[in-house]
C-alpha cells in the first residue's frame, strides 16, 4: 500500500533543528557572538547591506549569523526584515564630495588636489596565506595613521576637475528634480529610466554585476573605461523636514564611490567627450561599485546613440536578472514537488515515443500532416 | 474579503519555540494589502489582463507562492476559511509550509476539505471538487506572461497584448502540430480570456484548463517575483486555444485511483518497488479521501 506524503509539518520543525544544530557546529568551539561578526567579518557585513538594502550593521551581522554565512540567504533574511518597515520619508541627495575619506585613488591623474590616499585595500597584499592568524591572537595589530584631512574639508571628486575642460559630460539634476521612484515600493516597468537602473543595481548581486562588467572588457560592448576615481569613507545623511527650515542629520553611513570614465567618440547628437558610469554602494564594496560603473555606462547605449548588441547594453537583459532574491528562489523552486506537470509530461513522452515507433515500422514515412486551420481569433 | 480595518494589529498565535514577535493580521502591513487590494480590483475588471504591483519581499522564496501568499494575505479575514494545496495535495511539504504561515500570522481556521474552504491557496492544480459562488481560488504563478518563451522582452509582449496579436503563440501551436501530429503542450496550456486577453493559466496540468470557464468562484492569480497580478471573475469564458481539425482535448488514463477508484481524476503513478511497477493515484487528496470516506466508496 503506497504511503502518501504526510507528516510534512513534522519533517519541517525537525530540519529546523537539524540547521540549528549545523548552524553551531561543534558546541565544544565558543559561539561566535554578532558583534564579532560586525566586527571581524566586515566586508560580508558591508555586503549585506548594500544587496540587503538596509543600513544596519548589526542586523547584518545577525542574518549573517543566522544564515550561517550564506551571505545571500543572509541577503534575504535582510530585504524580508526591511520590507516590514514603514518608509518614512526620502533624504536629501548624499554630498560625497564631503565624505570623510578612508580611501580615495585616481587612476587617470598621477597627482590630483586632495591626494590619492590608499587606506585599507587588499589591493597590494600579496595573497599569501598567513599562518599566523590560525595562532590564537594575541594583541591587536598597531594602529595605522589615518588620513590627514581634515573631517570637514570636502574633496572635489575627479570628474568634476576634468569638467573645468568641459572634456566630460555633466549630468546635472533636471530643473525641479523629481524623487526617484522607489523599487523597493512600485514593479520595475520598462524602459527604466537610469535612477531606477542605478537603484537595481545598487540591489544586484556582486557576482551577477561583476560578470557582466567584465563580459563589456571582452568585446561584448566595448566601453574604453578609466577610474576616475574610487573613494570610500562616512557621509552624512540629512533630512529637510516639511515643517522645519533647516536640514538634520541623522547619522553617517559608510559608502563606496566610483566614477567610470568612458571614451566616447561623439554621436550626432553628443559632441567627442568622456561619458560616465556610476557605482555606489553601501560600506567598502568596491569590486561591487566598480562593477556597477560599467554596467550603467554600458546601459547608456541607447541614450547616448550606440548600437545595443550585447547582453550589458539590454536593459531588460541586465535588469531583469540582477536581484539575487529572485535568481535564488526561482532556481530553487525546481527542488519543489512538480509531480503534477511532470505526470503530464510523461504522458506526452510516452505518447510521442509509441508514435516514433509506429512511424518507423510504417515506412516509407508519411508526409508531413495536413496543415490545421486556425480558428478565427478576434 | 471580509479583511479587518486599517491599522488592526493581531498578535500571531505563537508555540513557545516559534517567534514571539508580533505581526500584523496575515503579515502583510495594511498599506501594502491596500495596494495589493487596488491592483486585484483591477484585474477582476479586466479579466486577463497582467496588472503590475509592487510585490512585497515575503518570508518565504520567490518562486515559492509569494505572489498567491500576497494575494490571499490581501483577502484574507478573521471568519475565512483556508485550504492550501501543492501539486493537489495538502500533504506536501510547501503546502504545509505556506499553511503554517497564516496560522501563525492570521490564526484563522484551516481545513483540507476543498468544500468547507472559503479560500483556497493553490499550485499547479484546480481541486476536482467543483467550486461555488463565494469562494475564492488564488493560484501561485511562477511565470505570469504565456508569450515569455516566444518573446523574453516584456516591452514587446505588452505591446502585442495591447493589440491582441497573439500569432505568434497560434504558430507554436501549429508548429507542434506539423511536428508532432499534435499539440506538445501538457500543463501551463495557454486559454484565452473573456475573448480578450491571452493568459496563462499557471502550470496546471491542461486536465484542469476546462474548470476554468465559467466558474462560479472567484479565481485569483499571484506572480511574486514577476510583480504581476491576474483574475478570472465568476462566470467567465475561458476558452484553451485550439484548431478547428485540432480541438483541444483533456489528458485522460487506462488506469484508475488504486485508493478511490477514481476514472475521472488527475492521476499521479508513483513507483513502488524497484521493479519500477507503478501505481496511480488522485492527484487530488480530498477528493480521493471523501470518495473513500462516502458510503459508496468503490462503486466506480
Amino acid at each position: 500500500m503506497y504511503v502518501a506524503v504526510k507528516g510534512g509539518e513534522a519533517a519541517i520543525l525537525h530540519s529546523y533543528r537539524l540547521l540549528a544544530q549545523q548552524r553551531r557546529g561543534d558546541a565544544a568551539v565558543p559561539e561566535l557572538s554578532v558583534a564579532q561578526i560586525r566586527q571581524q567579518m566586515k566586508l560580508a557585513v558591508d555586503r549585506v547591506m548594500a544587496e540587503g538594502s538596509l543600513y544596519d550593521p548589526e542586523l547584518a551581522a545577525l542574518a549573517i549569523k543566522q544564515a550561517c554565512g550564506d551571505l545571500v540567504e543572509a541577503i534575504f533574511l535582510l530585504r524580508a526584515y526591511r520590507a516590514t518597515l514603514p518608509r518614512l520619508g526620502c533624504t536629501l541627495a548624499l554630498r560625497t564630495e564631503a565624505m570623510a575619506l578612508a580611501r580615495r585613488i585616481s587612476a587617470t591623474f598621477k597627482d590630483l588636489p586632495g591626494g590619492q590616499i590608499l587606506g585599507p585595500t587588499y589591493d597590494y597584499t600579496q595573497r599569501l596565506l598567513d599562518f599566523s592568524l590560525l595562532a590564537a591572537a594575541t594583541e591587536p595589530p598597531p594602529t595605522a595613521a589615518g588620513p590627514t584631512l581634515p573631517p570637514e574639508q570636502s574633496t572635489p571628486r575627479v570628474v568634476d576637475l576634468l569638467n573645468q575642460e568641459g572634456l566630460i559630460e555633466r549630468c546635472p539634476p533636471p530643473e525641479g528634480d523629481p524623487e526617484p521612484m522607489d523599487l523597493t515600493r512600485e514593479p520595475l516597468r520598462f524602459p527604466a529610466d537610469r535612477a531606477t537602473r542605478l537603484q537595481n543595481l545598487a540591489r544586484g548581486d556582486e557576482g551577477y554585476l561583476l560578470a557582466m562588467a567584465y563580459s563589456t572588457q571582452r568585446g561584448y560592448s566595448h566601453t574604453h573605461p578609466f577610474v576616475g576615481e574610487i573613494r570610500f569613507g562616512t557621509v552624512a545623511v540629512e533630512l529637510a523636514p516639511e515643517e522645519l527650515d533647516f536640514t538634520l542629520s541623522i547619522g553617517d553611513i559608510e559608502l563606496t564611490e566610483c566614477e567610470m570614465v568612458n571614451q566616447f567618440v561623439g554621436s550626432p547628437s553628443e559632441p567627442p567627450q568622456f561619458t560616465r558610469g556610476y557605482g555606489l554602494a553601501f560600506g567598502h564594496s568596491e569590486r561591487k561599485a566598480m562593477a556597477m560603473s560599467l554596467v550603467d555606462r554600458s546601459l547608456r547605449a541607447s541614450e547616448l546613440g550606440e548600437a545595443v548588441q550585447s547582453p550589458a547594453q539590454m536593459q531588460e537583459f541586465v535588469l531583469s536578472h540582477s536581484d539575487s532574491l529572485e535568481a535564488s528562489g526561482f532556481v530553487q523552486h525546481l527542488k519543489l514537488p512538480h509531480y503534477v506537470d511532470f505526470q503530464s509530461e510523461l504522458d506526452l513522452v510516452r505518447r510521442l515515443r509509441a508514435e516514433a515507433q509506429a512511424q518507423s515500422q510504417a515506412a516509407p514515412p508519411p508526409s508531413a500532416a495536413t496543415p490545421p486551420s486556425p480558428k478565427a481569433q478576434p | 474579503m471580509n479583511a479587518p480595518t486599517l491599522g488592526t494589529v493581531l498578535h500571531a498565535p505563537t508555540s513557545a519555540s516559534e517567534t514571539a514577535a508580533s505581526v500584523n493580521f496575515a503579515y502583510l502591513d495594511e498599506r501594502s494589502k491596500r495596494m495589493i487590494r487596488r491592483a486585484l480590483l483591477k484585474a477582476v475588471a479586466i479579466p486577463g489582463y497582467q496588472v503590475p504591483f509592487g510585490s512585497r519581499e515575503m518570508p518565504l522564496p520567490y518562486g515559492w507562492g509569494t505572489g498567491g501568499i500576497q494575494v490571499t494575505a490581501a483577502v484574507i479575514g478573521p471568519n475565512d476559511t483556508l485550504k492550501v494545496i501543492d501539486q493537489g495535495s495538502d500533504d506536501t511539504v510547501n503546502a504545509v509550509n505556506i499553511r503554517r504561515f497564516f496560522q501563525r500570522t492570521a490564526g484563522v481556521p484551516i481545513t483540507t476539505q476543498t468544500r468547507a474552504a472559503t479560500l483556497i491557496q493553490t499550485r499547479h492544480r484546480i481541486p476536482e471538487t467543483p467550486l461555488r459562488e463565494g469562494q475564492i481560488l488564488v493560484y501561485q504563478v511562477p511565470v505570469p506572461e504565456p508569450l515569455q518563451r516566444l518573446e523574453p522582452r516584456e516591452t514587446e509582449t505588452r505591446t502585442l497584448h495591447a493589440l491582441a496579436e497573439y500569432g505568434l503563440m497560434h504558430v507554436k501551436l501549429y508548429e507542434d502540430i506539423a511536428r508532432h501530429g499534435h499539440i506538445a503542450t501538457t500543463y501551463d496550456y495557454p486559454v484565452m480570456v473573456n475573448d480578450r486577453y491571452l493568459m496563462s493559466p499557471s502550470p496546471i496540468p491542461k486536465f484542469d484548463n476546462p474548470k476554468l470557464h465559467l466558474n462560479p468562484a472567484l479565481q485569483l492569480f499571484g506572480a511574486g517575483r514577476e510583480k504581476r497580478i491576474y483574475a478570472v471573475p465568476p462566470y467567465t469564458k475561458v476558452e484553451s486555444l485550439s484548431f478547428d481539425d485540432h480541438p483541444f482535448e483533456v489528458q485522460r488514463w487506462e488506469a484508475t485511483c488504486a485508493l478511490c477508484g477514481a476514472t475521472d481524476s488527475f492521476l499521479d503513478e508513483v513507483i513502488i518497488d524497484d521493479q519500477g511497477t507503478r501505481q496511480h493515484t488522485c492527484s487530488d487528496s480530498d477528493h480521493c479521501q471523501q470518495r473513500r470516506d462516502a458510503p459508496s466508496a468503490g462503486a466506480a
